[in-house]
């Protein structure tokens, strides 16, 4: 009989608003991949903070090895063999790896990463098969490299529990692949893996056992048998879950949104786009599927006017909108969902009725020649929150209170009530529960039967396959890809994703370029 | 009078007069490496002035005094540090807070102490056969103590944050304080002790002004050194050589001031005394502009940092 | 033995209790801080606060010349928290007042004979023109370059300081004046009137007639919104379309000219010339009045007021050998206590015994 390793008894924790661990228990073995599977908003990511000791918990019981612990801070928990990689990671962007990794060490020496240091390490990704270049700064590593900094770090420290917080989130399928026979190697080896996430066929994939939250309560645990789909999603949900939407099927119209071989920079001054090709049309959701950090979020910000097109023409409605003022193009009637819901969409210490009429305060229907029209705010703000089911307490509170979910149907209501002509948006459903992945959803279906061109811009294929009428794909600023829902293949845009060309489609005819 | 006539004070009197904006800098530069901005330099400066003059005068010792404008300097720093990181307050107001209160509780207590001289000011002492190099020995070695420690201040602090394990922890404090924590690493009271520390540079920078540039006590005698200092750091980009070249550059604009005259340009003092400020504005300006605002300032600089924040 | 720890729960919206009551616990603190230190260094704390009391509040003459300090407060804390409410950290007002005080007071040396309804005009808008131009300076570079404003203002104010100096004991040195660093005496024309025989005067009007504006448009206009918008969101206001740049510029500038006023105020309605040191530090006070009242434009009047009676207090307390810095450092340490008295406004306390329960529920 496998003794467990670490047990959670009885955890509580609460925060204002909102009890996040209600009474939850845990067990996890030596040797073993543990899902901890849940949908947002279930809890599965604040106990796990409570184990890696960066909460402390308001009631239960930690116990290591049979032994009770209290964790007064992170160093606690690492002290015990508990490492966690956060899905932010924490790692410092000007530093090397070497660095990052022997920072915050206790003891040893003094001075800097030595030769010794550095074997050590070295010795550890041998052990592990992961590859990591010592001296590369981070900011210059791709996320998935970036990731494996983490991990090693961890293991560094001797963890004996490895606790990694969705990892997948920003990986390609490969990379994801590739992730899972390490952390395979890892366990046999006999490190303790806990995953969370609320992907199912991830916990189909690689779990041993599944812990399942819902609601911050425990609803199951399922043994290396019983793990099925069917039966993760009733722990999950408590109820069925749509898995494809009906959609309109009327025929889209003419070109509304082009992008002409658009080149730009990015913060960094490196560029982000490279002849960036695309159009949308009108009535048509096109897909853009891509792992983040390819030039999509610098895409939208050039499109909405807060990025400046180097060369190259954005069109809209065959106008050329390309560095225009960000007021010019949304009068157009281009609305834009940002995927910084509440440090760009929205402003977190202004109300509801402040944040609905962000973009068009100054229009005669909302102001006078000085004085805002504060019964005619009020108006709007009591119709949208209604219209689009926000539940909120009062229409006076900061809006960030909301959750989530609530943030986002804000967001959609304000820019979707301004009857935009193209709506461009990212990770929409990045962070929602289930419920309101649903509601958003059909918010932009329903967007799309109002003749509205949509760009949607996602890493989460599911949802792209569900909701777009056309698949492409973004890498490293380009599109490479673009074809019918129907003729899309998984594995190929995943491929693409990558950076390898498909079978079908060559972006560049001399190298396949596989990475 | 040949250049050299000329060069050679001019360059000495640059250090000297660099040197208290050197420790202040210093001392900022440390408190924001860790990720906390403290505005209350020129409090702090003043503050450990008066302190460490009176101690002086009391004591017939300069050395305690300069003990006592540490404490002091440190002492007054703690309140910021106390406000900013267990209470987070908004550092920027504290700091301001802090100048506020340091200017007065410096001329509150130096009252009695205006026009009193020290018997025993810290005094010019030649570092030997040091202070017989042509050229560089009596820019650099003909000076006081104070001096001499804080070539080798600028070389600590250097060697610290660059090479060892600590001197990470402190950079990256203030890079990614989120990091640390999840390492296991106490920020706030990593913070704290840089704050307290950095207060106590400061204090010391004032006590040169008082014990050795002057050598007396007057009120506000910092006439914005302490600001000077804020700045130098932001275009010493952080880096404590580049701090000690900038502080002397500031001297060598205080210096040059009086000599001007020698050299015949006839220049109303007041605009002579505006020298440092406008420069440091052009300065500033300068350097930013040419950065395009991607400045390596330290990422967390002026947040508050809390743990369970949602 | 029982071991209680205390953590700090961050609330999800700001008491409005605590809001109101904070700073008047700061007030009262300070009071009693600065009273222990009294005594630590020899003196009688209540004899000196009832000395600063009843010569601040408590008599006529004290009462006039509170007000007479509280104006100028009043008017540069206004303009500072203009800037304050878009986040820019304006500290140059006192430099905005020096400035103010002088391009105010070239037209009289200069014009000495124009009717008083060109001369008073006049020097308003010469005050509030070189305030909001000094302020510019600043706001150009933070615009464009995103160069730190404090610093930049901050140095500025020495300049002023010193460029006024210049002038005083210079080109405009009163040839009358037993070479004092005094302009010669404005004439009758360019002198604010007062309030019946008092030295209260005029200036008081533009400072609430500027306090009732201000309360407008932050709360009800389209510009106020902007700016509220703009202030506590640079990423979002950008995205909504606003033009940050042009409003930097547009508040820095109002936000100097404001202060520029005062510095007019001070040398017509009260000095009645520009000389060597016309502000004893309004311009810094302003920055604590205004974070006091939380930018609320008519709390600010109020605040300045019981600064403005700190410092006659201040000054009074000098005659029975009391520093007047004593006033300063009041200050100071009320601006502490509200600083960290915020944290009762933000944060809950909580308590928790040494088994880790939650003795505050």
């Amino acid at each position: 009989m496998n003794q467990s390793l670490i047990q959670l008894k009885g955890i509580v924790k609460q925060f204002p608003g909102v009890l996040a661990n209600d009474h939850v228990d845990l067990d996890i073995r030596p040797g073993e991949i543990h899902a901890i599977l849940g949908e947002n908003g279930s809890g599965k990511s604040t106990l796990m903070s409570v184990l890696a000791g960066l909460y402390k918990p308001d009631g239960g019981k930690i116990l290591v090895d049979g032994v009770e612990q209290k964790f007064r801070s992170p160093r606690d928990a690492i002290a015990c063999g508990i490492g966690m990689v956060h899905q932010h990671f924490k790692l410092v962007e000007p530093f090397t790896v070497a660095e990052n990794i022997t920072l915050g060490e206790k003891g040893n020496s003094f001075f800097l990463a030595n030769k010794e240091l550095k074997a050590k390490i070295n010795e550890l990704g041998n052990k592990y098969g992961l590859e990591i270049n010592l001296n590369a700064k981070i900011w210059q590593l791709s996320v998935g490299e970036k990731q494996r900094v983490e991990i090693v770090r961890m293991l560094y420290r001797g963890s004996k529990v490895l606790i990694l917080d969705e990892p997948t989130a920003v990986l390609t399928p490969q990379e994801a692949g590739e992730l899972f026979e390490n952390l395979r190697r890892m366990a046999s080896a006999g490190c303790a893996v806990v995953l969370i996430t609320h992907k199912l066929n991830e916990v189909e994939a690689i779990a041993d056992r599944v812990t399942v939250l819902r609601q911050g309560k425990l609803a199951g645990v399922l043994e290396q048998g019983q793990i099925n789909a069917k039966e993760m999603v009733r722990l999950m949900v408590g109820r069925a879950v749509a898995s494809k939407y009906d959609r309109d099927s009327s025929p889209v119209g003419g070109i509304v949104l082009e992008l002409d071989k658009v080149n730009a920079f990015n913060d960094m001054g490196l560029p982000c786009l490279c002849e960036m090709t695309l159009c949308v049309r009108e009535g048509e959701i096109l897909g853009l599927a891509g792992v983040s950090g390819n030039g999509q979020r610098e895409m939208a910000e050039v499109i909405a006017g807060l990025r400046r097109v180097e060369s190259g023409k954005v069109l809209l409605n065959n106008g050329n909108i390309s560095n225009l003022s960000p007021r010019s193009i949304i009068d157009l009637g281009v609305a834009y969902v940002p995927e910084d819901r509440l440090g760009m969409g929205l402003v977190p210490e202004l109300n509801a009725l402040e944040n609905l009429i962000l973009k068009n305060y100054h229009q005669p229907q909302y102001s006078g020649r000085w004085l805002l029209k504060s019964k005619a705010v009020e108006r709007n703000a009591e119709t949208l929150v209604k219209q689009y089911q926000v539940k909120i307490s009062s229409l006076h509170q900061p809006v960030k209170v909301l959750s989530g979910g609530n943030l986002q149907k804000l967001l959609l209501a304000r820019e979707i009530s301004s009857s935009p002509k193209l709506m461009v948006v990212i990770y929409p459903a990045r962070g929602l529960d289930i419920g309101a992945t649903e509601a958003v959803h059909k918010l932009l279906l329903e967007l799309k039967t109002r003749r509205t061109a949509i760009l949607l811009i996602s890493e989460d294929l599911d949802e792209i396959f569900k909701l777009a009428d056309r698949v492409g794909v973004v890498y490293n600023g380009q599109l490479t890809g673009d074809f019918p829902v129907e003729q899309a293949d998984l594995e190929e845009v995943g491929l693409l994703m990558t950076g390898s060309c498909s079978t079908r489609e060559r972006v560049n005819d001399d190298e396949p370029a596989h990475i | 009078m040949s250049i050299q006539e000329f060069l050679i004070p001019l360059l000495a009197a640059s250090v000297i007069a660099g040197t208290p904006i050197l420790y202040a800098a210093l001392g900022e530069l440390i408190t924001e490496r860790a990720g906390i901005i403290n505005l209350g330099v020129e409090g702090i400066m003043l503050v450990g002035a008066v302190s460490g003059f009176m101690v002086a005068v009391t004591s017939g010792n300069p050395w305690f005094g300069l003990l006592a404008s540490m404490m002091a300097g440190g002492a007054v720093a703690l309140i910021h540090a106390f406000l900013t990181i267990t209470l987070r307050a908004n550092q920027v107001v504290s700091g301001l807070a802090l100048t506020i209160f340091g200017t007065g509780l410096s001329g509150y207590l130096g009252k009695a102490y205006i026009g009193i001289p020290v018997e025993n000011p810290f005094s010019v002492m030649p570092l030997g056969p040091l202070a017989d190099i042509p050229f560089i020995g009596p820019i650099f070695f003909q000076h006081d103590a104070l001096v001499y420690i804080s070539y080798v201040l600028v070389l600590v602090i250097w060697y610290y944050m660059y090479h060892t394990r600590p001197g990470l922890n402190l950079r990256a404090l203030g890079e990614n304080p989120a990091a640390m924590d999840a390492l296991g690493l106490n920020v706030f009271y990593l913070r704290y002790i840089y704050v307290v520390a950095g207060g106590a540079l400061g204090g010391v920078g004032g006590a040169y002004l008082s014990l050795a540039y002057a050598p007396s006590w007057l009120e506000n005698m910092t006439a914005g050194r302490g600001w000077i200092a804020v700045a130098l750091v932001i275009f010493a980009l952080w880096n404590p050589w580049r701090a000690l070249m900038g502080a002397y550059l500031f001297g060598g604009i205080d210096a040059l001031g009086f000599r001007l005259q020698v050299l015949g340009i006839q220049m109303s003092p007041f605009f002579l005394k505006m020298l440092p400020y406008l420069f440091t504005v052009l300065i500033l300006v300068f350097v930013v502009a040419r950065h395009k605002g991607r400045l390596s300032t330290p990422g967390a600089l002026g947040l508050s940092y809390d743990r369970e924040e949602r | 033995m029982n071991r209680l720890t205390f953590k700090l729960e961050k609330r999800l919206t700001p008491s409005p209790v605590m809001v109101f009551i904070i700073p008047l616990i700061s007030v009262l603190l300070a009071l009693l801080l600065g009273g222990i230190f009294l005594v630590l260094t020899g003196e009688e704390p209540l004899t000196i606060y009832l000395l600063m009391f009843e010569d601040s509040l408590g008599s006529k003459y004290g009462l006039t010349e509170t007000m007479v300090k509280a104006i100028p407060l009043m008017l540069t804390s206004l303009g500072v928290s203009l800037a304050f409410k878009m986040k820019l950290w304006n500290i140059g007002a006192e430099g905005q007042l020096y400035m103010g005080a002088m391009a105010a007071t070239w037209l009289p040396l200069t014009f000495p004979y124009l009717p008083v309804y060109l001369m008073l005009p006049g020097m308003v808008a010469l005050g509030m023109i070189a305030g909001g131009l000094w302020a510019l300076l600043t706001a150009i570079p933070r615009a464009i370059w995103k160069v730190n404003e404090i610093i930049t203002t901050l140095m500025l104010n020495y300049v002023a300081i010193l460029w006024v100096d210049f002038l005083v004991y210079g080109p405009w040195r009163d040839p009358n004046g037993s070479n004092f660093p005094i302009t010669a005496s404005f004439v009758e024309a360019a002198r604010l009137p007062g309030l019946g025989n008092s030295r209260i005067h005029t200036g008081l009007f533009f400072a609430l007639a500027l306090a009732v504006i201000l309360a407008i448009v932050f709360k009800y206009s389209r510009w106020g919104y902007s700016i509220n918008v703009i202030g506590s969101s640079e990423r979002a206001a950008r995205y909504a379309g606003m033009n940050i740049k042009r409003n930097i510029l547009l508040v820095m500038f109002l936000s100097g000219a404001i202060s520029g006023l005062a510095g007019m105020a001070e040398v017509s309605g009260i000095i009645g010339k520009l000389q060597h040191g016309i502000s004893p530090g309004y311009g810094y006070t302003a920055i604590i009045v205004a974070w006091l009242s939380k930018l609320n434009p008519l709390a600010i009047l109020i605040v300045s007021i019981l600064f403005g009676a700190l410092q006659v207090g201040g000054y009074a307390v000098q005659l029975v050998g009391v520093p007047a810095t004593v006033a300063t450092m009041l200050q100071g340490a009320i601006l502490f206590f509200v600083l960290g008295g915020e944290v009762f406004t933000n944060y809950r306390v909580k308590l928790f015994s040494e088994k880790g329960e939650d003795l505050s529920k």
